[in-house]
């Protein structure tokens, strides 16, 4: 499976992004690749990802894409990562 | 935690007025300038940032991490923190009214990985949050990072 976490500038959020998505799949035991991509990029990268993750504000950035768009609102917080993902990857 | 967060900043500024978002990004970038990190141009790239793809950089409940590409203006990685007295307004559905910006400054898209977790680590506790963000000088903020860092 392969997870795109999305930001602007592909430095900050989406890196926070990457590392909490990837605390939460390892509690789930879930074996996937995650991927921290700017929005530049992100398009591209959404195109043979099966789930890409971002805010509110970027989302409608990044367009008709394949995947599923999960947006998450507060980056720290493992439980609402961990609620919106889950259904996902099962 | 491994990682010292009071080493890592460059500059800290607690209990700082800012009247809007645009103000309270310059003085995160303000921050940078003085440790070092980036030059002026940086401040504005952080600004255009959230002017062209909104104001994502709200991550958490009060939190604002503010930052722009890997760019000439950025002279080394680094953060600054600036804890605000009165809570500022970015426009964000769900996070605002921010208290706390982090200026983040990278000179590639890796580098600080380690820095970004140590910042999570300790911002995703609520208590410690909390602590933190009462602290009334820099060295209180610095004095508590380290402890945590210790433990």
């Amino acid at each position: 499976m392969k997870i795109v976490a999305v930001c602007g500038m592909g430095i900050g959020t989406s890196v926070l992004l990457k590392m909490n998505a990837e605390k939460v799949l390892a509690s789930l035991g879930i074996d996937a690749d995650v991927e921290a991509a700017d929005i530049g990029v992100a398009r591209g990268a959404a195109q043979t990802a099966d789930i890409v993750l971002t805010s509110d504000e970027l989302a409608p950035e990044i367009g008709d894409v394949p995947a599923e768009v999960i947006i998450i609102d507060n980056f720290f917080d493992l439980d609402e990562i961990t609620e919106k993902l889950t259904p996902a990857v099962q | 935690m491994s990682l010292n967060l009071a080493e890592e900043l460059s500059s800290i500024t607690t209990k700082a007025t800012a009247s809007d978002w645009r103000e309270a990004i310059r003085l995160a970038g303000d921050g940078l300038v003085a440790g070092g990190v980036t030059t002026e141009a940086y401040t504005e790239e952080m600004i255009t940032a959230v002017e062209e793809h909104g104001p994502y950089i709200v991550i958490a409940p009060g939190i604002a991490l503010a930052h722009a590409r890997p760019a000439e203006s950025v002279l080394k990685g680094g953060l600054s923190w600036v804890s605000l007295e009165t809570p500022v307004e970015f426009g964000h559905a769900s996070n605002d009214p921010v208290t706390l910006v982090i200026g983040l400054a990278a000179l590639d898209h890796t580098a600080h990985i380690e820095v970004l977790k140590a910042v999570a680590g300790v911002l995703s506790n609520k208590e410690v949050r909390a602590r933190l963000e009462a602290a009334e000088t820099p060295d209180q903020v610095r004095d508590l990072l380290s402890s945590l860092a210790t433990k």
